[in-house]
């Protein structure tokens, strides 16, 4: 325990040490708590949004994580070597129904959002990196809960392109389910299980 | 006190000769699986064999039963359960089948050669025994002492055996087959160890089955929305999730085949 404290004390200052340099281009991790802060807060001020209201859900969404997103790269890794194969409609496609599917995901868990804060974990990043992972614990109401974002800095700022929820990574998560489809009914067979998913859970919530 | 000592003692040469057990038995299952034999080449050939999978036909048989008799029984039966059972109440069933977690945790945590995990996992169980009364309170965690939860299984992984092809478990769900050989240790090592009785034990084990579907009754909703194949999904997730767990949420990356997918050999 003391040596974990130890660990922690050193990745602290070690963060402390890196970020002058890093701040620069603002530190991936500040900009995590910065965005998921924002989230947060918002949630806890609208009572539509704690009682599920879909629309403002997607507004928020929309406004505060979504530029934050690099979404084409989220969903072309999720398609892997499929992508490729691809055209450009089919592409647009995938993108548009995966994006809603995740945002259903994300929105019910927006909905469960009380006391909760988000606690950055040490980062173990190079000044000079354009890809990192930010690790997060998110406590409040029992067991703090693993969150880890992959980063990508972009001409605009960092973009998130991939999330870890306990232990799992939603691209990995996804990539065997979508092979599985193409391989069975092809990109199109794929983009309309994605469709009609999307369609049946839109009914089955209102 | 001294009885508990007699009880650890004999967990850990169980767990100890299980693992060696285990180890033997199944040391050439990660080996044995061929590498990145993931889908061939072009659009028109599915996935047929996932290399983590062998055994598909026969998970999904299982996953389909238990799905029906979650359907069935269970899953009304921890809804009720969520909504006569008061909030405290079912915390406090969490906490005391946490606090035996915990002690077995700390067993975990020394065979992974974790000794501080296993220190502040041995003082959660005192504290939450003495001062959370037999462990219906969680004082620890709000003093700041987190648990580790570890069991057999990851401790295996730790050892370097690889969680082996996906298993599903009647009743039980999801496992792999090195968490299911590490099973019976964990089972040793809950509360009905120490109960009398089979009724008892039974009554344990059916309570903590409902609390724990209690749980997840948001999660499993929630799992209908967004997977477009349930089983594959369920099964991917499980086995990102203990692999993540046996590395303490930091695995290192899987290496990847030439078309851009995880090989399925190296799967922890």
């Amino acid at each position: 325990m003391l040596l974990k404290r130890i660990l922690t004390v050193l990745g602290l200052s070690a963060a402390v040490l890196a970020a002058p340099a890093l701040r620069a281009q603002g530190a991936p991790d500040e900009f995590i708590r910065t965005v998921s802060g924002e989230v947060i807060d918002a949630v806890k001020a609208d009572k539509a949004i704690q009682a599920g209201d879909t629309k403002r859900i997607n507004a928020l969404v929309d406004e505060k994580v979504m530029p934050h997103v690099n979404f084409q790269r989220m969903t072309s890794s999720a398609v892997g070597r499929f992508w490729r194969q691809a055209t450009p409609e089919q592409q647009k496609r995938l993108q548009d129904e995966f994006k809603v599917l995740l945002v259903r995901t994300y929105s019910g868990a927006l909905t469960q959002v009380k006391d909760h804060k988000v606690q950055l974990r040490p980062l173990r990043a190079k000044p000079e990196d354009t890809e990192v992972v930010v690790r997060t614990e998110v406590r409040g109401g029992g067991e703090p809960i693993q969150l880890d974002y992959r980063l990508e800095k972009a001409d605009g700022g960092w973009k998130i392109y991939d999330v870890n929820v306990l232990g799992v990574w939603l691209v990995e998560q996804y990539r065997s389910s979508f092979a599985q489809e193409i391989g069975a009914k092809g990109i199109d067979g794929l983009i309309a299980s994605l469709a009609e998913k999307n369609k049946s859970a839109a009914a089955s919530k209102s | 006190m001294r009885a508990a000592g007699a009880l650890r003692a004999r967990l850990v040469l169980r767990a100890a000769a299980a693992g060696l057990l285990t180890a033997s038995l199944f040391g050439c299952a990660n080996t044995a699986a061929p590498a990145g034999e993931v889908a061939g080449g072009g659009l028109n050939v599915a996935a047929k064999t996932n290399p983590r999978d062998p055994w598909e036909g026969w998970n999904r048989a299982i996953f389909a039963f238990n799905e029906g008799l979650d359907d069935l029984v269970l899953r009304p039966v921890a809804t009720v359960y969520r909504d006569v059972v008061p909030q405290f109440m079912r915390t406090g069933v969490s906490n005391v089948f946490n606090n035996f977690a915990d002690a077995w945790g700390a067993v975990n945590s020394l065979l992974q050669g974790k000794p501080e995990a296993a220190v502040t996992d041995v003082m959660r169980f005192a504290v939450n025994s003495s001062f959370g009364i037999l462990g219906l309170l969680d004082i620890a965690t709000e003093a700041g002492m987190e648990p580790s939860r570890e069991d057999f299984g990851q401790t295996l992984g730790r050892w370097g055996l690889g969680a082996g092809p996906y298993l599903v478990l009647p009743l039980l769900g999801p496992s792999s087959l090195r968490d299911t050989a590490a099973l019976p240790a964990d089972v040793y090592a809950s509360p009905t160890a120490v109960v009398d009785g089979e009724t008892a034990e039974w009554g344990l084990r059916t309570l903590n089955i409902v609390n724990r579907r209690a749980n997840l009754l948001g999660a499993t909703k929630v799992l209908d929305d967004i997977a477009l194949d349930k089983y594959s999904f369920v099964r991917d997730a499980y086995l990102a999730r203990r692999r993540s767990l046996v590395y303490d949420g930091d695995p290192p990356a899987l290496p990847e085949d030439d078309t851009g997918e995880p090989a399925g050999a190296t799967m922890r």
